[in-house]
């Protein structure tokens, strides 16, 4: 019953700081607000439609509606941009805003460049105006009408950049299955959890990435040796089945991704460093530095994962763990320490993949879930338990769902990836690098 | 703070449409995870089916509601059949990993611009069920006593949906207490004695998932033919998970567990954010620290909770017998 207790403390201590640390947040904003009044207003939000015609001349996107909403989803204006393609909303005050784009009323031929990014968010500050933009192209890639080899090239290098972070994200939840026998279904707020941690150091506070990230790691992986020990271990002690074990994650994942929309709020948020980045070109591949830092680090961070899970005794016991707990035991492992050092590695390393994310996307509450999905491909595709199988599994997950684009809608990536998890269910449950077990 | 109000307004939420609906997708569930076993972590894609089913098919195809409602039908059993398929050979946890990636996937394909045509993308679609409102015997006026008072459109809604949970209830009662009930309990308790003695684990298990797939479209065709519009918000991944705390909590593998435990859970809901608003909007906690309209969320997060705390210390929810569940490795 101590246990109990203990529990319901935890999560109601949890609940209380996600309310409590909110406070100073809006607290900060309400302050913030009369004085914008009393500067007089007139903050104002314009932009300028403007797209490369294939002449290469500027032309101006007429006619297209602009749609600008306060952060809580109530309409301030909508307007049609001029025949030079410029468009003005007059604000209420400073605060959050976020402006949409109808691509249906684009002039013909045109389109966005990232057909996703409808939605643009800005911050107002008291009194000033802001330019937010589109960016547009007229046909297929625009200027540089890409050719399907460039596109390819692009595409593939892009998938790889994923597929890594997705690996480097899903070693963990590979691990903690294979070590424990749990499919932990939080797996994928460890990953917004490691993302919002270094945003607040980032952001919030100011500090650097260098330094902002590696902190970021160190207290996930905190964070995930204490939840082990002090929310997962006791459940396993007491002889929690699977099953309801599963459920529970659930539960927790739930919990925990409703407090970071609470803290974090909805919009999605990018990092303060590296956002605003000009692209390298190499022969046909074109590619911002910080998406070639981010595959570098990656494979660095990988190389080093496998050769510790290879030589080191920590790897090796891991691996004696996965592969027959009892006899793992009774040869002397210390079987509960190798699970946390698991939750600790797993935690960090999910982390490391969210942040890596988070940079070359945006940091959102639910980032991490959305991942999760595509993270189930790659680990079942590679071999539920096996580190090397998330790893694989991963990068073909990865690149599969960037080449896809090629053919099909972008929106419809997760469909790929979900389609991949059904083939190799059917064909080969064990995964690529999973060992045969007896099925059915 | 009126707090006579509040508790009408939780009594009242506990017999009103939406609680019809979750007790029938808890129904639903409690035939997956309460009698067979099967860990079902989406069933909101076969509410998903169910209601795009209907309003697709009457909006595009122009048939007939009970048509349509036929079509939603089909649909969950050909979705049970494509989720079945792959996983129901193997371990518990491939079934979890498909369903939840297919609910949240089917919702992102629904919202695709591309079948906005079809689907309505994220505004969803509206004016398929005419026939419903239609077939209503109320004439216009006030039903019910006291505090309970609905008009007649929301009367025929409640009695529709508590008509439908009270027959699948039925339903669920008389396959349990039949052959087919006893041998789908055996292999939630022991897969391989129920191979052992000759029976085709993988179709009764198939069977289960389409029989608690079609109960769980029926809970999402009658959310969306009772409110008359349907949209993706209507089916996001944690609808799968009210429907569990529902189940839990009112016992899993107990004919009534699901439909109790909606009724508490809602009423709960309902009380618990009345209350939540009742003390921001009079200052009793400051709206610094939670603004009204995050009130939704802090719902969420207890559903979570929920979730886990009925999972550690009373798996067997309220009425469950706990020797009747002993969930375990499988």
């Amino acid at each position: 019953m101590r246990k109990a207790v203990a529990v319901l403390l935890a999560a109601s201590a949890l609940i209380t700081l996600a309310l409590v640390s909110r406070a100073p947040q809006t607290g900060a904003r309400a302050q913030q607000e009369p004085a914008g009044g009393d500067q007089g207003g007139g903050e104002v939000v314009r932009g300028t439609l403007r797209y490369e015609a294939e002449s290469g001349e500027d032309e101006f996107a007429e006619g297209v509606d602009i749609t600008v909403e306060t952060a809580d989803g109530q309409e301030v204006d909508t307007v049609a941009s001029d025949e030079d393609g410029e468009w003005e909303v007059a604000l209420p005050g400073p605060g959050r805003y976020t402006v949409t784009i109808d691509p249906d009323t684009l002039p013909e031929g045109v389109s966005l460049q990232d057909e996703d990014r409808t939605t643009l968010t800005f911050e107002m500050s008291a009194g000033r105006a802001r330019a937010v933009l589109f960016a547009l192209t007229a046909g297929f890639g625009g200027r540089e009408v890409a050719s399907g080899f460039d596109r390819f090239v692009r595409l593939s290098v892009q998938g790889i950049r994923f597929g890594l972070v997705l690996g480097m994200a899903a070693i963990g939840l590979s691990l903690i299955f294979g070590t424990t026998g749990l499919v932990n279904f939080a797996h994928g707020e460890l990953v917004t959890y490691g993302a919002i941690i270094a945003f607040i150091f980032n952001v919030t506070i100011g500090w650097p990435m260098l330094v902002a990230a590696p902190l970021a790691i160190a207290i996930a992986a905190l964070t995930g040796s204490l939840v082990d020990r002090g929310f997962w271990r006791p459940l396993r002690n007491r002889g929690t089945g699977l099953i309801a074990m599963m459920v529970i994650s659930i539960g927790v994942g739930l919990l925990v991704r409703y407090i970071f929309l609470f803290q974090f709020t909805g919009f999605p948020r990018g990092y303060r460093e590296f956002t605003e980045q000009i692209s390298w070109e190499f022969g046909p591949l074109r590619i911002v530095p910080r998406d070639l830092w981010t595959i570098v680090i990656s494979v660095i961070v990988l190389l080093g994962v496998a050769l510790f899970i290879q030589r080191s005794r920590m790897g090796k016991a891991m691996r004696a763990v996965s592969d027959n707990r009892d006899l793992a035991e009774s040869s002397g492992i210390d079987v509960d320490r190798v699970i946390n050092f698991v939750w600790a590695a797993g935690a960090g390393l999910a982390a490391f993949g969210g942040i890596l994310h988070g940079l070359s996307q945006e940091v959102t509450w639910q980032m991490g879930f959305q991942l999760l999905l595509l993270m189930f491909a790659g680990v079942v595709l590679g071999g539920l338990g096996s580190a090397y199988g998330a790893l694989v599994g991963s990068l073909v997950v990865g690149v599969a769902v960037e080449l896809s684009t090629l053919w099909i809608p972008s929106e419809f990536k997760t469909v790929v990836a979900l389609s991949i998890l059904v083939a190799i269910l059917l064909v080969r449950p064990q995964g690529i690098l999973g060992q045969a077990e007896r099925v059915g | 703070m009126d707090w006579g109000t509040i508790l009408d307004n939780s009594i009242s939420q506990m017999i009103r449409p939406l609680t019809a609906v979750f007790a029938l997708a808890a129904i639903g569930l409690n035939v997956h995870f309460g009698y067979t076993g099967l860990l079902n972590f989406g069933q909101v894609a076969f509410m998903a089916v169910g209601a795009y089913g209907v309003a697709i098919s009457v909006l595009e195809f122009g048939v007939p509601l009970w048509v349509g409602v036929l079509i939603g039908v089909g649909a969950a059993v050909v979705l049970a059949a494509l989720l079945g398929v792959p996983t129901l050979r193997l371990r518990a946890d491939y079934l979890a990993i498909v369903t939840i990636a297919t609910g949240e996937i089917l919702r992102l394909t629904i919202m695709a611009p591309s079948f906005r045509d079809f689907t309505g993308g994220s505004d969803g679609l509206s004016g398929y069920n005419d026939d419903f409102t239609d077939l209503n015997p109320f004439s216009a006026g006030s039903y019910g006593f006291g505090f309970l008072k609905f008009n007649a459109g929301a009367t025929w809604n409640i009695v529709v949906g508590w008509s439908l949970v009270l027959l699948a209830v039925l339903l669920v009662w008389l396959l349990m207490r039949s052959p087919w009930g006893r041998v789908v309990k055996a292999i939630r308790e022991d897969e391989d004695a129920v191979r052992a003695l000759g029976k085709n684990v993988f179709a009764y298990k198939m069977q289960s998932l389409i029989v608690g797939g079609v109960i769980g479209a029926f809970a999402g065709m009658y959310l969306v033919i009772q409110q008359g519009s349907t949209i993706p918000g209507n089916f996001t991944p944690a609808q799968t998970f009210y429907a569990y705390v529902a189940l839990i909590l009112g016992g899993a593998a107990r004919i009534w567990g699901p439909v109790v435990g909606s009724m508490i859970l809602w009423g709960l809901i309902v009380f618990t954010e009345e209350v939540l608003t009742g003390l921001v909007e009079n200052d009793y906690i400051s709206s610094d620290l939670i603004s009204t309209n995050q009130v939704a969320q802090v719902r969420l997060m207890l559903v979570g909770l929920g979730l886990v705390l009925l999972m550690i210390f009373r798996p067997q929810g309220i009425f469950g017998d706990r020797n009747e569940l002993m969930l375990d490795e499988r």
